[in-house]
């Protein structure tokens, strides 16, 4: 933008001014590490070194773990027992440890590495990661998934983006990997020195589609030269392993990148919400990786890999907007006005209701979207609906949860301001998870 | 976990494809037009319909099919409610103001068979019940109702003024509500079935109505209106404990089934909508809605919406087949149905333009025939104020 003379002084002064504020004030770290945190830096910091990846036995086939047998096939809301245990305890969790850390980890920019160690010892990622190669999972549930990731949603999104985020790669890695993929990675994700993990697809630009990326992959003689630059990537510092959508003769695929690849640089970048999971861009020049680093083979489905990214969000959108609902409700009845509660004019009763409605309505969406793909079947329309309604909803929950607490609402005292905030990026986000 | 239906309704869909297409949309417009004449196609319609009923349990269209059915197997079941609902909702696809006025499927009937025993079963079958409640002082709030009702020896003397009844001067038999003592509230409510021909009960009026045309709905007056005491259903003691709940039960019965009508209605529009711009948007559910066009975009919403809606009836129905308490999902499906229902017709009407709001086609109808189903069986305002109630633990009297 060209300044004229009145602008440039403007600047001026308020370059000067706000310095001899951070002095007086003695901010000056806090603002440092924003700045480090900041575009300013660009692209300087390395990412994470990673470790080296080595089979330790080699898959002949691609390990592909079955739906979970359901009994008959009709309308059915209710979920397994097993599912239910799991629920109880991930739910105990986000309620008792998530929730009270938020605040702290939204500020903090990232997720505090002592909750993140008493996040694993939910044992989440063995889940995720086949029997054959050391991990628990027999069956490959996403409805499963996406109940998980509801309830982590419930204590916070943000720290459940960070927990999810390593798991998502693992099940990616589970559901498209090829038998050398799965072999040489999966067992990583029960080190005891805990791997991190991310998916990139989203790229920093106005109306992004996921269909039409703007990183490329060029192949070579012996695998694939990547070029361009990812954003919105979580655990931008900590993941030594990234999974990168990226345009391949005009067609999008996925690429396995290590962090510690030559090219690859990262910058953190914080945004308005869902800041504990340390979200960043990715930069990609020149890298080189091998053939085996495409993700999956010909049946690989980009649509597919894309809807379990979306529907993730989808669902922790349902954890996020039900922990609104759970706060509005004993804060309108509690908070008087005029001589009563609040909730018991019908201006603000009906608001509540209407919560009560639209995600009651988002989680139905969702739960049939995933509860499709689980079967194996089509599912793409579903998840698109379940994207659109619990894009405009969850927003729409968002902005009336803190509307119900008038200005108490718009300050850090109440968690709803927070919540306002990681709500806007489920209309956003195309990466970041797998269900 | 699972949420499509089941293979065995496909039968059922298909047939009310079939019934729409071949016998309800042709008259369509033709009782549009000609309000307060009867449909005499629909005699033919109700009597298939009747042999489908005695056939194979539960696959019916009518509202007579909503009462909670004994569990005789254990395990999750599609049932009865679940079935009522695709039904209604493949009929109204058809058309909703026939669905209201088919013969024997009123929603008197549903009425008596939440309530009624096991006599007044037997003596009330395949007769056509109509629901006279709302007065013309009183609407939303049927507890106030002032229709009176004396005991006079083995009878009930009723005194007052019903309007809106659907179906009232075509139907065998009206299901009154009437209070036995306005000053003991809503416990001394009951309703009584009265019999076309009883001397005293007089179809006074048949309204002008913006939509739903086929259905008449007439205004009855009761005047010294002598009826026995074994057609009062339900309990004839003034119970205050149990107070309201005996009549109100029926409404979570068939809240979900007027949400079916509004999915079905909407989804006429949607299918017609769609078909009609097919040339100038293409759907494919991959590009994001914000890169489509605006037609596009409305679509998608529309769709989502509709889903939406669909799901949260078709939750009620499961619900209420499971044994489930539903009825806030109940209020929840009949709120969001409504209202979908009424936005997206109109809608569909703006997106198609002079083909929308013109008489060749069926869409302006459908955006009239939409209003009422946010209206009736509990406005939208009423259905938030019960979702609000329950979701904040606030008595009636708390939020009023």
């Amino acid at each position: 933008m060209s300044r004229d003379p009145l602008g440039l002084a403007m600047a001026t002064m308020s370059r000067l001014a706000s310095s001899a504020w951070v002095e007086k004030m003695g901010l000056r770290p806090t603002i440092e590490k924003l700045t480090y945190q900041g575009t300013k830096t660009g692209f300087q910091a390395m990412g994470a070194a990673s470790r080296q990846f080595k089979s330790v036995s080699q898959l002949l086939r691609p390990e592909r773990l079955e739906a979970p047998a359901q009994p008959k096939l009709q309308f059915d809301l209710s979920i397994t027992e097993e599912q239910q245990m799991m629920r109880d305890s991930v739910r105990g969790f986000a309620t008792e440890v998530l929730r009270p850390a938020a605040g702290a980890n939204d500020e903090a920019c990232e997720m505090d590495p002592e909750l993140l160690k008493q996040a694993n010892e939910l044992g989440l990622t063995y889940f995720a990661v086949p029997e054959n190669l050391g991990g628990a999972a027999t069956e490959r549930s996403p409805v499963t998934s996406m109940l998980i990731a509801e309830d982590l949603a419930y204590g916070d999104m943000g720290l459940a983006v960070a927990i999810l985020s390593t798991i998502g790669v693992a099940n990616a890695l589970t559901h498209w990997g090829t038998a050398a993929q799965q072999s040489k990675y999966l067992p990583a994700f029960l080190d005891e020195n805990t791997l991190q993990a991310a998916i990139a697809v989203n790229e920093q630009r106005p109306l992004f589609n996921a269909d039409q990326l703007s990183t490329t992959a060029q192949e070579t003689a012996d695998g694939y030269v990547l070029n361009g630059t990812k954003t919105l990537v979580p655990l931008i510092d900590k993941a030594e392993l990234f999974l990168v959508a990226a345009s391949l003769d005009g067609k999008p695929r996925v690429f396995i990148v290590e962090s510690g690849s030559e090219g690859l640089t990262i910058a953190s970048k914080p945004n308005m919400g869902i800041r504990a999971a340390a979200m960043g861009d990715l930069d990609l020049a020149e890298v080189k990786v091998s053939k085996e680093a495409l993700l999956g083979d010909d049946t690989f489905d980009y649509q597919a890999f894309i809807n379990f990214a979306r529907l993730g969000w989808c669902a922790l959108a349902v954890g996020t907007a039900q922990a609104v609902l759970d706060y509005v409700i004993p804060y309108c009845n509690e908070r008087v006005a005029f001589g009563e509660p609040i909730s018991h004019r019908q201006a603000v009763a009906f608001m509540i209701a209407n919560i009560g409605i639209e995600l009651n309505a988002m989680r139905l969406m969702t739960q049939r979207a995933v509860a499709l793909a689980e079967q194996g079947k089509p599912f793409a329309r579903e998840a698109y609906l379940a994207r659109v309604l619990c894009a405009e909803k969850a927003m729409e929950i968002g902005t009336n949860g803190v509307q119900l607490l008038g200005g108490h609402g718009f300050t850090k005292e109440h968690p709803v301001e927070l919540w306002y905030r990681d709500l806007r990026a489920i209309a956003i986000m195309d990466g970041g998870l797998q269900l | 976990m699972y949420l499509e239906l089941p293979k065995k309704f496909k039968v059922l869909t298909d047939m009310a494809t079939n019934l729409s297409v071949e016998m309800l949309r042709p008259i369509s417009r033709k009782y549009d037009r000609a309000e307060h004449d009867y449909p005499k196609e629909l005699d033919l319609v109700a009597s298939m319909l009747d042999g489908m009923n005695d056939g194979e349990g539960g696959a019916g269209v009518g509202a007579d099919q909503s009462k909670q059915k004994n569990q005789e197997k254990t395990g999750i079941r599609n049932g009865a409610n679940m079935a009522a609902c695709v039904g209604i909702q493949g009929f109204c696809w058809g058309d909703v103001g026939l669905l209201l006025t088919l013969p024997r499927q009123g929603l008197g009937n549903a009425a008596i068979g939440a309530v009624a025993n096991e006599e007044q079963a037997k003596r009330f079958a395949g007769k056509w019940a109509a629901m006279a409640i709302t007065e013309p002082g009183t609407g939303s709030d049927s507890a106030n109702i002032s229709t009176t009702a004396k005991k006079d020896g083995e009878y009930y003397v009723l005194n007052g003024e019903k309007i809106y009844v659907t179906a009232g001067a075509r139907a065998d038999i009206i299901v009154v509500w009437a209070t036995l003592d306005k000053s003991a509230g809503r416990a001394a409510i009951k309703s009584f079935a009265v019999e076309r021909g009883t001397p005293g009960m007089e179809v006074t009026r048949l309204e002008k109505k913006l939509g739903i045309k086929a259905s008449d709905t007439a205004a009855i007056s009761f005047s010294d209106c002598r009826v026995h005491e074994s057609n009062l259903l339900g309990n004839p003691e003034i119970d205050t404990k149990k107070g309201f709940g005996g009549v109100m039960q029926t409404f979570d019965n068939t809240r979900p089934l007027v949400a079916a009508m509004a999915v079905g209605v909407a989804k006429a529009a949607l299918d017609r909508t769609k078909e009609l711009m097919k040339e100038c948007t293409s759907c494919d559910y991959s590009s994001p809605i914000q890169s489509v066009t605006s037609a596009e975009a409305e679509i998608y919403r529309m769709e989502a919406e509709w889903e939406a809606a669909r799901l949260l009836t078709l939750q009620a129905a499961w619900m209420a087949d499971n044994g489930k308490p539903n009825s806030m999902e109940a209020s929840m499906a009949k709120a969001k149905a409504g209202r979908t229902c009424n936005s997206i017709t109109l809608k569909c009407v703006e997106l198609c333009g002079s083909l929308g709001y013109g008489e060749d086609e069926l869409l302006e109808k459908w955006s009239r025939d939409s209003k009422i189903l946010d209206i009736f069986e509990g406005t939208q305002q009423i259905q938030q104020l019960i979702v609000a109630r329950r979701l904040l633990n606030l008595s009636s009297a708390e939020l009023k």
